[in-house]
């Protein structure tokens, strides 16, 4: 007998439906939290959707925020705002800190000349300073591109809510895009409460999250049809059940591997890209408690045609466009 | 399903292998980099230096030499957006029109009476003549100097557009030669901006066109944007004018058809220029750095020949006059003609220091941008960063699969092995794939490769689950395999297309690393489908072949 690692025993017979008021309730009031949180705290936007500058300083020796920060007011650069950034991959030799300026002119880039005086105003605080980047985005990009953000999102949205419909019914598809939203709106919210930097990336993050989430949620469908079609008199609730049995062990065990993978990247990718790794491992939590307390309830409320095997005409008529569903094979 | 015919087992490996070929010069990245920069080096001069052979044979030229294209922000350099001013052109198009136009009406004069230009908005010809009620001739004689629109959505409608507004005539470009014009401005300015950053020689900069009217520029290796802005940035507009009048007052009133200047070195000095220059920079064949009699920094020129005529002639017949040298609405000389200047050679002097006339050369053998570029968007990437980045992605990278490995062997056992090899392929492939390609690997692309590793288990992870129910089924150990697999791909594939369908939504409205890390996760799809479905498949069909096991313990 070899040693296999279980995390979810065989043949599991937990009732997901017990506490289906609590746990869809806490999925009810995160997202209602969520809304509230964004609209008290709002989003720390970066300078794509805001525009402005942000300069990425270096130095191999220690430095204090209120010095950079008394050398920059003596510019009169307006508003300007200086963290210092702490990662465990900096060697005691790296001290890194990013300067966010406030949109100056119209198209936003700071002149070369009012580059050179903030270096030389950093030089007389820290002369060892350097700049290991300099970005800028004008009012007008930054304007288009949260445009596209939102576009992006939504288009992707309805892209899955459509494949869902054409692939199960109208049911599984509001199930499938209402754990969607569920999943983007904790995300937005934890983003908004911790006010982690939003940016492009985390449009990218949200949009992977998408993805991820609604996989999770389709493979469960997907078996969830299985047994509508094998058990046509069990009660919808209890084919529910039995197929979140069956599939818990996929569900977990995928999302144990993708979160092991992106912790990884988290602890050690660096500070650049952890915003948008973090929104991603949390994304596979929160999409994973959605797959199993979220999209089916959904689709238990609504209810669902139990007699698959004689499909009427409609159905007929998918079944022509989509040779090779498992529904096919059926007599 | 469990007897996979010959032909696809060799196929299945031999594409695994070709991946691992086709991967495999991005261990050796900066050396494979050296050798390809020989090579494109030594094809572009024609001949190869001692130092280029010695590149290029640091790496066999039979096997395969591409590389993973590395974005900016894991190589450094700078990125600029800029946005063409379109409009600009107009204005020009109505100042050369303006000739032509009067010589064409005064040829008519007893009939429209005299003919006047008078002040209207930039991008419109506005003419006052003498005749009001002879205005539909006028009109007549305007559209004689139209001409067709040369554009596939414009064809067949007029060039310009003229109308009558009491005695005045205006004219102004079409709606269908105006979006001709802008494309054709975008489209030159895409070419003269590749220009100008080739001249300079940085490897594979993109330059491409944006939407409507925006130019995206991205210069690995650069050391800033401003650097790259000071290049692109300049219109480097340069014309040959008659001088009309020289003032110090700045808001003198010109005079219609005449433009008030400032000049560059001598503050506080203006000239007033006729706006219809005599020859301009369009007619240069050639530029270079040089030095003036008194040794300070210059720039020869010389003219095409139908450049070199016109300025001949005019130069003939302006003896003891000025004319004025001005390079982006700025005087930059206004010698006096003692002799008529035939050879159409020609320098420019002026205050400027060696780098200066090295630039401006370069921007005028390059030619001048049609129209001004403003920019929206710039980030520069300093190396260091960039270097960081990568060395962070790749410990992760390889951490994580360990992880993940480890986990999955744990989990599945043998089968879990079989995974493990499965996702490791898949990492190689995307990497092979990404090569052959020419994609970019951004920062946000590292981490898809990542989450990649993460998800790729999961369709074994469905196949696997499938089996072990199917055992528990009480099937033998075959026919579990063979329905596991049946079974659970409708799943994988439903699984996939919805990821894939977020991954096209990125890439299609993503820009920059968006764009890269959705390229990325597509490549990881479609991979490791393949290494999920079928290299999976395969190992455990070999191993089912070899020990035919009785019992399956997963």
């Amino acid at each position: 007998m070899a040693f296999r690692l279980k995390l979810v025993p065989d043949n599991t017979r937990i009732n997901f439906f017990r506490w289906q008021g609590l746990t869809f309730g806490i999925s009810a009031v995160a997202m209602l939290a969520s809304v509230i949180i964004i609209l008290i705290n709002g989003f720390n936007f970066g300078i794509d959707f805001r525009g402005g500058t942000t300069i990425r300083t270096e130095s191999p020796t220690a430095f204090e925020v209120s010095d950079y920060r008394q050398a920059m007011d003596e510019l009169g650069l307006g508003d300007v705002s200086i963290t210092e950034v702490f990662d465990p991959t900096f060697g005691a030799e790296k001290h890194v800190a990013q300067i966010r300026i406030g949109t100056t002119n119209e198209t936003g880039s700071v002149t070369p000349e009012e580059l050179n005086r903030i270096e030389a105003a950093l030089k007389t605080v820290d002369p060892q300073v350097s700049f290991a980047a300099v970005e800028s985005v004008g009012p007008k990009v930054s304007g288009e591109l949260i445009k596209t953000a939102v576009y992006a999102v939504g288009a992707a949205t309805l892209g899955i809510l459509f494949y869902i419909w054409l692939r199960f019914e109208w049911q599984f598809a509001l199930g499938g895009v209402f754990a969607l939203v569920h999943d983007v709106l904790l995300t937005l919210g934890i983003f908004s409460l911790f006010q982690i930097k939003f940016d492009l990336s985390t449009i990218a993050a949200l949009l992977t999250i998408l993805g991820y989430s609604i996989n999770d949620t389709v493979v469960v469908f997907d078996r969830l049809r299985e047994n509508l079609i094998k058990f046509k008199t069990m009660p919808l609730i209890d084919v529910m059940n039995l197929t979140v049995n069956e599939t818990l062990s996929r569900t977990i065990m995928t999302a144990v591997t993708t979160a092991l993978a992106l912790t990884a990247m988290l602890v050690l990718g660096g500070d650049v890209i952890r915003g948008f790794v973090f929104a991603m491992l949390w994304g596979v939590f929160v999409g994973c408690y959605s797959t199993i307390y979220v999209a089916k309830n959904i689709v238990l409320w609504l209810g669902v045609k139990r007699d698959w095997s004689k499909p009427d005409k409609t159905a007929a008529a998918e079944k022509s466009d989509l040779a090779g569903t498992p529904f096919q094979d059926m007599p | 399903m469990l007897n996979i015919p010959l032909w696809k087992r060799i196929a299945i490996l031999g594409l695994v292998a070709l991946g691992l070929l086709y991967a495999m010069p991005n261990l050796f990245y900066s050396r494979v980099e050296t050798h390809n920069d020989a090579v494109v080096a030594a094809e572009r001069a024609g001949f190869e230096t001692p130092e280029q052979a010695a590149a290029r044979a640091m790496w066999p030229s039979w096997l395969p030499s591409s590389l993973v294209n590395l974005g900016l922000d894991l190589r450094g350099g700078a990125h600029l957006l800029g946005e063409v001013h379109t409009a600009d052109v107009y204005k020009s198009r109505m100042t050369a029109l303006w000739p032509d136009l009067r010589d064409a009406l005064a040829a008519q004069r007893d009939v429209i009476g005299p003919v006047r230009r008078v002040p209207g908005p930039e991008a419109e010809l506005h003419v006052e003549i003498g005749n009001p009620d002879q205005m539909a001739k006028a009109v007549e004689i305007a559209r004689t100097l139209a001409a067709p629109v040369a554009s596939l959505s414009g064809a067949g409608s007029s060039s310009l557009d003229i109308t009558a507004s009491g005695p005045t005539l205006i004219v102004r470009l079409s709606e269908a030669e105006k979006a001709a014009t802008d494309d054709r401005t975008i489209q030159q300015s895409l070419e003269i901006v590749r220009r100008r950053v080739d001249e300079v020689g940085t490897r594979e900069p993109t330059i491409q066109r944006q939407g409507k009217d925006r130019i995206l520029i991205q210069v690995p290796g650069i050391g800033s944007a401003e650097e790259l802005k000071a290049l692109i940035g300049t219109t480097a507009k340069l014309t040959f004018s008659p001088v009309v009048g020289r003032g110090t007052d700045p808001n003198a009133a010109p005079g219609l058809g005449n433009i008030v200047v400032p000049s560059l070195d001598e503050p506080g000095v203006f000239y007033t220029l006729a706006e219809a220059p005599v020859v301009t920079g369009e007619e240069l064949t050639d530029a270079r750095p040089s030095f003036d009699q008194n040794g300070q920094p210059a720039v020869d020129f010389r003219f095409n020949p139908q450049g070199a005529k016109r300025f001949g002639a005019y130069t003939a017949a302006n003896i003891g006059q000025p004319f004025a040298i001005v390079l982006d609405n700025q005087v930059i000389s206004a010698p006096t003609i003692r002799d008529a200047i035939t050879t159409g050679n020609g320098q420019i002097s002026g205050a400027m220091d060696v780098n200066e006339s090295n630039r401006l050369a370069v921007l005028l053998r390059a030619g001048a941008l049609p129209a001004k570029i403003t920019f929206l968007e710039e980030r520069t990437i300093g190396p260091e960063l960039g270097q960081d980045s990568i060395d962070a992605g790749k410990i992760a990278a390889v951490v994580a699969t360990a992880l993940v490995v480890a986990f999955i062997i744990a989990s599945y056992g043998l089968f879990g092995v079989f995974a493990s090899i499965a996702v490791i392929v898949n990492v190689i492939l995307i990497l092979a794939v990404m090569s052959a390609m020419g994609a970019t690997l951004t920062l946000p692309g590292i981490a898809g490769i990542v989450l990649t590793v993460g998800t790729a288990v999961d369709a074994n992870v469905i196949i696997y689950e499938r089996i072990r129910e199917e055992l528990r089924a009480g099937k033998r150990v075959a026919q579990a395999i063979d329905d596991g697999f049946n079974e659970a791909m409708s799943a994988i594939i439903d699984a996939n297309v919805t990821t894939f369908i977020a991954a096209l939504v990125m890439f299609f409205l993503g820009s920059g690393p968006v764009k890269g890390f959705a390229v990325t996760l597509t490549i990881g799809l479609v991979t490791s489908v393949f290494t999920a479905i079928y290299l999976t498949r395969l190992l455990i069909v070999l191993w089912l072949d070899w020990r035919k096991p009785q019992t399956l313990e997963l």
